[in-house]
């Protein structure tokens, strides 16, 4: 099993149709699958045992995730938002690499030891050369083979890498995707980042599907609302952010004005309610999806689809009501259970711990090897509860990982920056409910006997420190921090405080 | 004969069919496409073999076939002429309830 044995097929039954655009520039499957082999042969041709890429959404982004599957190297997508220092840690973690990126990073990074360098165009020209030698070799069958490594905020900190192996992501897809199902004018507009797991899938299954995928960079609603009308787009991926702008912008026009737009699937953390209640005001016609799942999970564990939307707003049965704030039922090839602490399978509605297992689960990060327990269930530390029915219900992360805008983050990692400031004896970070972001993070400080310092000063420490989305929106100072018998700060009583006020 | 392994793939000696193994049972299984064996997918095509008047309905790309028992399923990374079998009986296609598209 193999990636590229995706391409292979899309290449072979629809080698014509557009496969990715990016503004005015496009690969049709079968240049796609051209590309893929010529930097394969580049890739292996050079010492690195990993092809990264650290760069916002192009063309080198479907090129380098199928390069990376023909030449046998894992495909490594990097955050942006990364600061330098964290940046270096991760790029030694994956040397020797070959590194794909824009030219004002390509000419920063230039100096750094097993780390080759080479700027998105210069890839892309290369890939794209007509008279470039395309592999001969072909790709391993082996599905054991690591197809990515994607770097997540883990629960104590530091990032640590989710293996996805091509078993994984493929046997997902064959489960998931109908080989081309989709039509030869369908268009998705996908502006997730390449670094999240759901642009991974989302390439594989588009792949899959025959889907023209219009990349879109940098997302903002007016931009959104543009090119889909200008690429008259049939589906489109959102988070819950970004959908909430859409919304606001599209509700101060006339009209909705986007009538080719078939199926809008949205995922990435929590969808306020009001949210999709308004969007499906909007497009009547519209299918909706919800989908639900981890890095872990390579992608999609379960779905909320059109119908059970639908069901939702039309009925006044609460169960059925109820269930527009679900997410959805497991796909077929997945089996979910709840547990308790005590590894106990509980009943309908009961609160536990989501536990998921199937062929796409991998459940295993870098150097620490499976996290699977008992016959290959993947623990998820996703708190949640299932009805009658199977309809799965979100009830927060187990652990206290913030997730703002569908990004995950972790307290930790900002309470540490807050504890180096010499004002500071103790810092708590908690994530608040916010309707825009999901989440918005808080801090709570107790500082030094008789130390102060002032709100904005502190903000500043840490956006200096960490990326921008890590920065508390609000401080509070507290004489004192609660903690456990046993010495472990409270966060939880840290939120219920904040939140009563 | 052989035992067949997940992301195995094979080819036909009598058309251009190609197929990937998603599931096998634990015991041998003879593959066959337009009644003769299919081969490793680096093997050298046999010449001179041609399709069985009993197996000659074709396949498709992108679908998956199963056996009977539904612990054999292959899926078709190539279409042939030649219908696909196993231990002497054709392999039916699996039909697959659409979800909806989630990325």
């Amino acid at each position: 099993m193999n990636l590229m044995m995706l391409l292979e097929m899309a290449s072979d039954a629809m080698g014509d149709r557009v496969a990715f655009q990016n503004g005015d520039d496009s690969l049709t499957f079968r240049e796609l699958y051209r590309a893929a082999g010529v930097a394969a042969v580049q890739a292996r041709a050079s010492a690195a045992k990993h092809l990264a890429m650290l760069d916002v959404t192009s063309l080198a982004l479907p090129v380098g995730v199928f390069a990376a599957a023909w030449s046998g190297l894992p495909f490594v997508p990097l955050s942006y938002r990364l600061t330098r220092e964290e940046l270096d840690s991760l790029l030694g973690q994956i040397a020797p690499s070959r590194l794909i990126t824009d030219a004002e990073r390509a000419e920063s990074l230039s100096g750094l030891a097993d780390t080759e360098v080479v700027t998105r165009d210069d890839f892309l020209k290369a890939a794209s050369h007509p008279s470039a030698e395309v592999s001969t070799e072909p790709w391993s069958m082996d599905p054991d083979e690591i197809a990515v490594l994607l770097f997540t905020s883990g629960t104590t900190g530091p990032p640590k890498a989710a293996v996805i192996r091509h078993k994984h992501l493929v046997s997902y897809i064959l489960g998931a995707v109908e080989f081309m199902s989709a039509e030869e004018d369908d268009a998705a507009l996908v502006c997730v980042p390449p670094y999240h797991i759901a642009a991974m899938a989302n390439i594989a299954s588009s792949v899959y599907a025959g889907r023209r995928i219009v990349q879109m960079p940098n997302f903002t609603a007016e931009g959104w609302i543009e090119l889909a009308r200008a690429e008259r787009i049939t589906n489109a991926f959102v988070v819950p952010t970004m959908l909430a702008r859409i919304v606001d912008v599209l509700e101060g026009e006339s009209s909705a004005g986007l009538p080719d737009l078939r199926a809008i699937s949205y995922g990435g953390g929590k969808m306020p309610q009001s949210v999709i209640e308004r969007a499906m005001k909007l497009f009547p016609e519209t299918n909706f999806a919800n989908a639900y799942g981890l890095t872990e999970t390579s992608s999609t564990i379960a779905i909320l689809g059109p119908e059970d939307h639908r069901a939702a707003m039309a009925t006044d049965d609460p169960v059925v009501r109820r269930r527009i704030v679900s997410v959805g039922q497991p796909l077929p090839a997945v089996e979910v259970e709840i547990r308790d602490e005590g590894g106990r399978v509980l009943g309908e509605n009961e609160r536990g711990e989501i536990y998921v297992r199937g062929e796409q689960v991998s459940g295993e990060y870098l150097g620490q090897g499976s996290q699977l327990v008992g016959d290959g269930w993947f623990p998820t530390r996703d708190g949640g509860s299932m009805d009658a029915d199977g309809y799965l219900f979100l009830e927060g992360r187990i652990d206290d990982i913030i997730v703002r805008g569908g990004e995950n983050i972790s307290p930790g990692e900002i309470e540490d920056v807050l504890l180096e400031h010499t004002a500071v004896a103790d810092a708590a970070v908690v994530g608040l409910p916010d309707e825009q972001w999901g989440e918005k993070i808080v801090g709570v400080v107790a500082c030094r006997p008789g130390q102060s310092v002032r709100v904005a000063e502190l903000q500043q420490w840490v956006k200096d420190r960490l990326r921008s989305s890590r920065t508390p929106e609000s401080l509070e100072f507290w004489g004192e921090l609660p903690y456990s018998e046993t010495g472990k700060l409270l966060r939880r009583k840290v939120r219920a405080q904040l939140m009563n006020g | 004969m052989a035992v067949l392994k997940a992301g195995t793939r094979l080819k036909s000696v009598v058309c251009k069919t190609e197929v990937m193994v998603v599931a096998a049972p634990k015991e041998d299984v003879e593959l066959t496409c337009g009644g003769a064996s299919l081969v490793d997918i680096g093997a050298d095509a046999a010449a001179g073999a041609t399709i069985s008047d009993d197996a000659k309905e074709g396949t498709q790309i992108g679908k998956r076939y199963i056996n009977e028992a539904g612990d054999l399923e292959v899926l078709c990374t190539k279409p042939g002429e030649g219908s696909l079998g196993a231990a002497g009986t054709l392999l039916t296609i699996k039909g697959a309830k659409p979800l909806p598209s989630s990325d």
